[in-house]
């Protein structure tokens, strides 16, 4: 690292100016907390977009859920408040049912978990990581967050226009994404989320290809680095299809086009009149390109963090690092070529099916190697039992439920029973609600003291942990129960016409209540992230005794993060090695100290 | 602050940060156009009938020199000014945005033909697939436009301040426009003659 990069002030008045330019060359408010190019301020930026996105999204499931549990009865506390053409009377109409369901989707994926997961922790974490004084483009990654700000605004936005935001899932099947309202300003949301995710993927891969500090080799980057530059692969290859798949459901609404509409649509009565000939799989199979790489998007960031908090808490080194390593890209590539596994019963044909389920099969494995190691990695260890390790813990069993219960879902002929129902929900929640929001929430509590100087209040944290920890499985578990006896995942009333469904209605209004409370436990978290910003303990560079780079640098970090140039003499988890003085030994510590 | 390896090559991976970003870029490029692609074929092969004829292949055929002419002069622009000879540069860096121009006004000409007849991309499956690659592609011209005024104009000040990297955004520049060329040269034989 240049001399230039290193920052003139010294640890103790970084910690008491809480770490921004104040002491470099005048940046004024804008330049230093709005429009900056510090990886950090745009990680921070990030990390807190995106988790007031995770609590809206949240929100707008919490008011579905009442309506599930209580159909037709009128929303208390803000029924009243929604407006006529959305809950009349304060019940809601089948039409917003539909806007609330797609719009959780896009905004839980798109606009919560990854812009946390990559765009947060990323941007944060990694640079600190890998010894690099900045992101490569610093600029670019100031853009790529405006335009996922940008993407963010136009679909809150679409909530207020004529006939409302989206409401064909947040899968956006045509034919009835093409011709029903509010998919327009979805689509130009999406490409505003797109192109940020694509700058955030170049600026990452370069990132971590150019900058690694002197010593650090690619076998010993920690495991959370290796995680972030598969992902960074997947947003960068994955995401053009879904682009180009945009870029034509918009010709196809405004240009009077037929990519994905067929001949002969009938719509209300009346003959479509367009020239036809288009294929509605076409979309399904452009949309799957991208959204099955992106289920690890969402999950691989997480066992990052998960093998981080980890390693620091069982005072060992991960058992198998290497396995991880070589898991994690052959689950990166694999990810590419099982895509069709959601798509079972279009009637593409058992050809497709047979080579799309053995893919998935095979894909498993690397999967279950890597949560097999993180597993092991528990064995014989002393664990500290702090709020991060909690969330870390809880992730390996919830992911666990979420990648064994996705198997059956995964074989053609158990998934024409399963399809659609309240079981696949029931599913890809748990591997990315408790599994990856639990494996976030681990990162925010392990790597606050690191953004802030200060640590977040513990039993606050455990009662946030163990109210999560109950109430997410009470909303989630019963789901399982609800799809093996068929019931369909897109009810309005929650199932309520159907004879079949008569002994699985109680269950809603459990996971109602779940999910309330679910809600309500929240509240010790945000009190305490924006308390102990205030008002936490203290801490010194190295809180938790690791073992990475990021754990050198003064917490918070100055502009240029490093005091020294940064030299890696060693892997990243070190702990507990014998003959030591310590239990760990960082990884920028030379031999002898 | 400074960021290591803008300008110079990082000895591991032999590569300046800017070289390896705008090779990641390309490489999404081409999972842009490979969708676009796909679709096409996916659309031609599903179709009863697929209509020839249609467009102007000589139009097409002298937008296909025009860019492969305009990759010359890039690569012309580049060398001169690795020899620092910076008139010629500029003279080549010129001739190539003027290329640039001429293939989008050849389009233009293309389009209104197609819209004198009424016939937009809601008229059949062919021109719809034809407007949107056609479309994206001349966007990519746009924007490689941009870029080559940008550097002709306030941006070509760098060249004094640090001729290192002023040479390495015109290669950077180059292999983008190269990548578009070479999507054209992929456009040409499957919309106009196959």
């Amino acid at each position: 690292m240049d001399k230039t990069g290193i920052h003139p002030g010294g640890e103790h008045a970084h910690v008491a100016a809480h770490g921004h330019e104040e002491h470099h060359e005048e940046l004024g408010f804008w330049r230093s907390y709005v429009f900056s190019f510090d990886h950090k301020v745009i990680g921070i930026q990030y990390a807190i977009t995106g988790l007031l996105f995770l609590l809206f999204g949240f929100t707008l499931m919490m008011i579905m859920r009442w309506q599930l549990a209580y159909p037709g009865k009128p929303i208390p506390l803000i029924g009243q408040w929604l407006g006529q053409d959305r809950a009349p009377m304060g019940i809601m109409l089948p039409e917003f049912y539909n806007q609330l369901g797609a719009m959780h989707g896009t905004i839980m994926v798109f606009m919560g978990v990854v812009p946390l997961a990559v765009g947060g922790f990323g941007n944060f974490v990694v640079p600190l990581q890998i010894g690099a004084p900045d992101m490569a483009f610093p600029k670019l990654n100031m853009a790529s967050y405006w335009a996922y700000f940008l993407g963010g605004v136009t679909m809150l936005a679409s909530f207020f226009q004529k006939g409302g935001a989206a409401q064909s899932g947040w899968t956006s099947y045509p034919p009835l994404a093409v011709i029903s309202p509010g998919q327009t300003m979805w689509l130009i949301g999406m490409i505003f989320l797109i192109t940020s995710s694509l700058l955030g993927s170049i600026n990452f891969i370069v990132t971590i290809v150019q900058l690694r500090a002197k010593g650090l080799s690619y076998m010993r980057l920690p495991f959370f680095v290796w995680a972030q530059l598969v992902t960074s692969f997947l947003l960068l290859l994955a995401f053009p299809p879904l682009e180009a798949a945009g870029v034509m459901q918009l010709m196809d609404r405004l240009g009077g086009t037929s990519f994905f509409m067929p001949s002969g649509l009938v719509v209300s009565g009346k003959p479509l009149l367009i020239s036809g000939e288009g294929n509605p799989l076409l979309w399904q199979h452009l949309f799957w390109f991208l959204a099955h790489p992106e289920v690890y998007v969402l999950i691989l960031p997480a066992m990052g963090i998960v093998s981080e908090v980890i390693a620091n808490n069982t005072r060992k080194p991960l058992w198998g690092y290497k396995a991880l390593v070589y898991s994690v890209v052959f689950l990166g590539f694999m990810s590419f070529i099982v895509w069709a596994h959601h798509m079972f019963m279009t009637g593409m044909g058992t050809t497709m099916s047979a080579f799309f389920q053995t893919t998935t099969m095979i894909i498993s494995i690397p999967s279950v190697v890597i949560l097999t190691a993180l597993l092991l990695s528990l064995w014989g260890a002393s664990i500290r039992f702090t709020t991060p390790m909690l969330f870390a813990l809880a992730f390996l069993p919830m992911f666990g439920i979420g990648g064994l219960t996705g198997l059956p879902l995964g074989l053609a002929p158990s998934d024409i029973h399963l399809h659609d129902t309240y079981y696949v929900i029931g599913h890809f929640h748990y591997v990315v609600a408790p599994g990856t929001i639990f494996a976030l929430f681990a990162g925010i509590y392990y790597w606050f003291p690191k953004a802030t100087g200060r640590k977040m209040n513990e039993l606050l944290g455990k009662i946030h942990f163990w109210g999560s920890f109950v109430c997410i499985n009470l909303v989630f578990m019963p789901m399982f129960i609800q799809g093996l006896g068929g019931m369909n995942r897109r009810m309005y009333d929650g199932g309520l016409q159907y004879a079949h469904n008569a002994g699985l209605l109680k269950y809603n209004v459990v996971i109602g209540f779940a999910a309330w409370g679910l809600g309500l436990f929240q509240l010790p978290f945000i009190y305490n992230f924006f308390s102990s910003i205030k008002w936490g303990a203290l801490v010194d560079r190295n809180p938790w005794e690791a073992t990475t780079l990021e754990w050198s640098a003064p917490s918070p970090p100055g502009h240029g993060n490093f005091l020294t140039e940064p030299i890696v003499y060693r892997g990243p988890y070190e702990y507990s090695v014998p003959g030591s003085a310590r239990d760990f030994t960082p990884q920028f510590e030379p031999e002898g100290v | 602050m400074n960021i290591p390896y803008t300008v110079e090559e990082r000895p591991d991976s032999g590569l300046a940060n800017g070289k390896l970003g705008i090779w990641l870029f390309l490489a999404s490029e081409v999972m842009l156009f490979g969708a676009l692609f796909s679709t096409y074929i996916i659309l031609r092969t599903g179709a009863p009938e697929w209509p020839h004829g249609e467009l102007n292949i000589w139009l097409g055929m002298i937008n296909t020199f025009i860019l492969i002419a305009s990759s010359v002069t890039m690569v012309m622009a580049w060398a001169e000014l690795k020899l620092h000879n910076w008139a010629r540069h500029r003279m080549f860096l010129i001739v190539t945005f003027v290329l640039a121009g001429v293939f989008l006004v050849n389009k233009y000409f293309e389009y209104s033909s197609h819209f004198a007849k009424g016939e937009g991309p809601w008229h059949s499956t062919f021109l719809a697939i034809y407007f949107t690659l056609t479309g994206l592609h001349g966007l990519h011209i746009v924007g490689g436009m941009v870029v080559m005024a940008y550097l002709i104009g306030p941006g070509a000040s760098l060249f004094k301040r640090n001729p290192d990297q002023f040479v390495n955004r015109i290669e950077y520049t180059g292999l983008y426009w190269h990548f578009v060329d070479l999507v054209w040269i992929f456009l040409f034989p499957v919309l106009y003659l196959l």
